[in-house]
């Protein structure tokens, strides 16, 4: 990029006798060839079907018009207005939706953030048997996703499920079965089973962020008086103050969108408790027939997360700016 | 410097789009003439067997007329959205299989091939349909998109012995049924009196439209606008919600039953002694363990003074052309073949399903007085679900709620006239006609 603005970039080589573009040309456009194929698949994957969905949530794209999409009459924001307008049901679900979420959120990113560093940090020093534990940890991150989450759908039946089984029969610290998958248990369930599936992510990266803070720093603290605490105070969280900053983000963009655990876990029959966004306005984009609606609500969504992530890294910067002066 | 960035990109996304534009414009399935690519829905115990069963018949159609047929058997639970994106895309098959209720919603996209005289003369004519099972192939007034292909009918299934054991008459009327539900129930013995599908939305729709026809009430206006808040519809369904709620037949684990199959399980294992099946239900009852003569099925009661004896709604599969097929023609003989009498009474037996053609034969069971019964149910006491094109909103919106309102019940709550009238306003506002 900077060469196109350098300065001997105008100056024109000397024409020779065959007529092939200049060497320098030619260098101008191998980055260009290089790239190409990353742009061109930035395109169809992302720019395009992003373009059309947007372009998507204004119009009235309902099932009399799936076949000839591209005919579907322009609404302006009124699909918007009605994915937002709190007087109808469409506005109250898409509201209850978000709330749960934003909750659902909180729970999964702040415990798995939470869990994630006390195992990486109980691990940071070796002893034996400390590869069996990293890898027990990191188990339920490598299993496939269907399989791990309908294991949790089983479990947590009330009747036939070994949740139930351990509280009720054995540990007797309920008195009747509850329901984990349908009325207001259902949000604990969903969080349990995505903090179950989150969690060693963080874990993974704060193991890696931790190999690379020198163990000077620990023991010149351990010989000032640090306690085990004020070391992960004033040593850990510092230092891995960059491995932080990224991996909340991603985390949280992660679980806001999570649409696979709740599609696994709940099935067709969505609980209200556990109506996250994206199973959400996939309901009302499939179930409905109505992809108007539903873009329009993807575009909120988008713009929420857009939104949110552009004020954290604008924080999250501004502070490392002002460290740095 | 950003410019020429972009600039040096356009090509690249002129080249993208005019790819997607190709690969959109291609219509059909790439079939030819002499071939057919057909996708079934999955009615036999396992989408493995319906390929085994299918298989032999459109083999038989091969050797008939030269065409070849390429079958994909699709669950229930990606059929719908599988059309969907054939349908938008142009790429799907050659004949599609849907459930009725779908088919004027279907018809309302334009992707399903209207089927006028010329199209039904191919067909041997409109005549040989049972007519109320040609009526959901799309709005009144209009051209079909689909012909029925199999038909199904509710019934109420009692174990045999339970009943006897207990003196108990098999219930003709809605109250009769509760009473000996009531009689079979022993929820310390973990049995109870019915089993329902009550975590199904797709279930739980059907039964709020029976109930709400038993009560004179329809869940369409005249002019096909929702009318879901009428009387008759509200205490339909709270009489349904009361087995579970106020007359404690149903096991409040039955709130969780996301298909009708669980309460077949229940049925079969001895933990209910009656449930609300269709006639298919005979092949999987059977498959848990269940010898035919150890049950009996009989209509489904309505109350005693109840403005309709409707037992069922017209359950079914369809059978449509999609519009982008290059082989119309052989796709209207394969209809023809596969609601021929010799291929109804050939996949009535495996498939448990009713014949839709006004002479046809039930092949489903032995039992000539339970055959007897479900085409009566089929033919004389089945309505419809309102044939309008929001007819999907409607399966949706309200089976929805009624699972919500049975989790309601199920985790200890109450629900009230008053909830059920506002959860159906909630849902009728919600279509979008």
């Amino acid at each position: 990029m900077t060469s196109l603005t350098a300065p001997e970039e105008t100056t024109t080589p000397p024409k020779g006798p065959d007529s092939r573009p200049p060497r320098r040309s030619r260098r101008h456009l191998f980055p260009y060839l290089i790239i190409a194929p990353a742009v061109l698949l930035e395109l169809l994957i992302h720019i395009i079907p992003m373009a059309t969905g947007f372009w998507m949530s204004f119009v009235e794209l309902t099932k009399f018009f799936i076949r000839r999409w591209l005919e579907a009459p322009f609404v302006g924001l009124e699909n918007y207005r009605i994915a937002i307008d709190l007087n109808t049901p469409v506005g109250q679900e898409l509201l209850n939706s978000f709330l749960v979420t934003v909750g659902f959120t909180a729970l999964v990113v702040g415990l798995s953030w939470g869990l994630g560093m006390a195992a990486a940090v109980a691990l940071q020093r070796p002893f034996r048997g400390r590869g069996v534990f990293r890898t027990l940890f990191l188990i339920p991150y490598a299993l496939p996703l269907y399989a791990s989450v309908i294991t949790w759908n089983f479990m947590l039946q009330r009747d036939t499920g070994v949740v139930n089984h351990v509280l009720v029969d054995q540990l007797g610290i309920l008195d009747g079965a509850p329901f984990w998958l349908i009325g207001d248990n259902a949000f604990i369930s969903v969080v349990v089973v995505a903090i179950w599936r989150m969690w060693p992510f963080a874990f993974l990266m704060f193991m890696a962020g931790l190999q690379s803070i020198p163990g000077e720093l620990y023991e010149a603290s351990a010989m000032d008086g640090a306690s085990p605490l004020r070391q992960w105070r004033s040593v850990t969280l510092p230092m891995l103050a960059p491995v932080n900053q990224t991996m909340l983000l991603v985390m949280f963009l992660w679980v806001f969108n999570d649409f696979n655990t709740p599609y696994v876990l709940f099935g067709s029959a969505q609980p209200r408790a556990g109506d996250l966004i994206s199973f959400h306005i996939y309901n009302a984009s499939f179930l409905s027939w109505d992809f108007g609606v539903g873009s329009a609500m993807s575009v909120l969504l988008l713009l929420f997360l857009l939104a949110v992530s552009l004020v954290y890294l604008y924080f999250t910067q501004w502070k490392k700016e002002k460290s740095n002066a | 410097m950003r410019r020429r960035t972009l600039l040096s990109a356009a090509p690249l996304a002129v080249a993208g789009t005019a790819g997607l534009a190709a690969c959109g414009s291609s219509s059909g399935s790439g079939s030819s003439p002499s071939s057919l690519t057909y996708w079934a829905s999955n009615q036999g115990t396992s989408l493995e067997n319906d390929k085994e069963v299918l298989t032999p018949v459109l083999e038989r159609f091969t050797e008939e007329t030269g065409i070849d047929v390429a079958l994909e058997v699709i669950g229930w639970g990606d059929l719908q959205t599988r059309i969907q994106t054939a349908i938008t895309s142009g790429q799907g098959p050659d004949v599609v299989n849907i459930g009725n209720t779908w088919g004027v919603s279907l018809q309302a996209t334009g992707g399903l091939l209207d089927l006028g005289d010329e199209q039904f003369e191919a067909l041997g004519g409109r005549d040989r349909y049972v007519p109320a099972a040609l009526a959901t192939g799309g709005a009144k007034g209009t051209d079909p998109t689909s012909i029925p292909l199999y038909g199904l009918a509710y019934g109420m299934y009692y174990n045999v012995a339970m009943l006897e054991d207990a003196g108990i008459e098999p219930p003709t009327t809605w109250e009769e049924m509760v009473e000996a539900a009531k009689a079979l129930t022993d929820p310390e013995a973990d049995v109870w009196g019915m089993s329902l599908a009550a975590g199904s939305y797709t279930e739980n729709n059907h039964f709020a439209f029976i109930n709400a026809t038993q009560n004179g009430a329809a869940l369409n206006t005249e002019d096909g606008k929702p009318s879901f808040t009428e009387d008759g519809v509200v205490d339909g369904i709270l009489r349904y919600l009361d087995l579970m709620q106020k007359d404690k037949v149903v096991d409040p684990s039955n709130a969780q039953f996301d298909n009708g199959t669980k309460s077949v399980t229940a049925f079969a294992g001895g933990k209910a002694a009656m449930i609300i099946n269709q006639n298919n239900a005979n092949a999987t009852i059977e498959s848990q363990g269940m010898t035919p003569d150890q049950f009996k099925a009989i209509p489904f009661p309505a109350p005693a003074d109840a403005v309709s004896d409707c037992a069922s709604h017209l359950a079914g599969i369809n059978l449509a052309i999609m519009k982008d097929s290059e082989n119309v023609d052989g796709a209207l003989q394969f209809l023809e073949f596969m609601t021929s009498p010799e291929t109804q009474a050939e996949l009535g037996k495996p498939f448990a399903s009713l014949p839709v053609l006004v002479d046809g034969e039930p092949t489903f069971t032995e039992d000539t007085e339970q055959a007897e019964m479900f085409m009566e149910i089929y033919g004389e006491r089945a309505e419809p679900l309102p044939l309008v094109p929001w007819e999907d909103q409607y399966e949706t919106s309200v089976g929805q709620a009624m699972n919500t309102m049975f989790a309601t019940i199920a985790t200890g709550g109450t629900v009230t006239r008053e909830d059920v009238m506002t959860a159906m306003q909630t849902a009728q506002d919600s279509i979008r006609v």
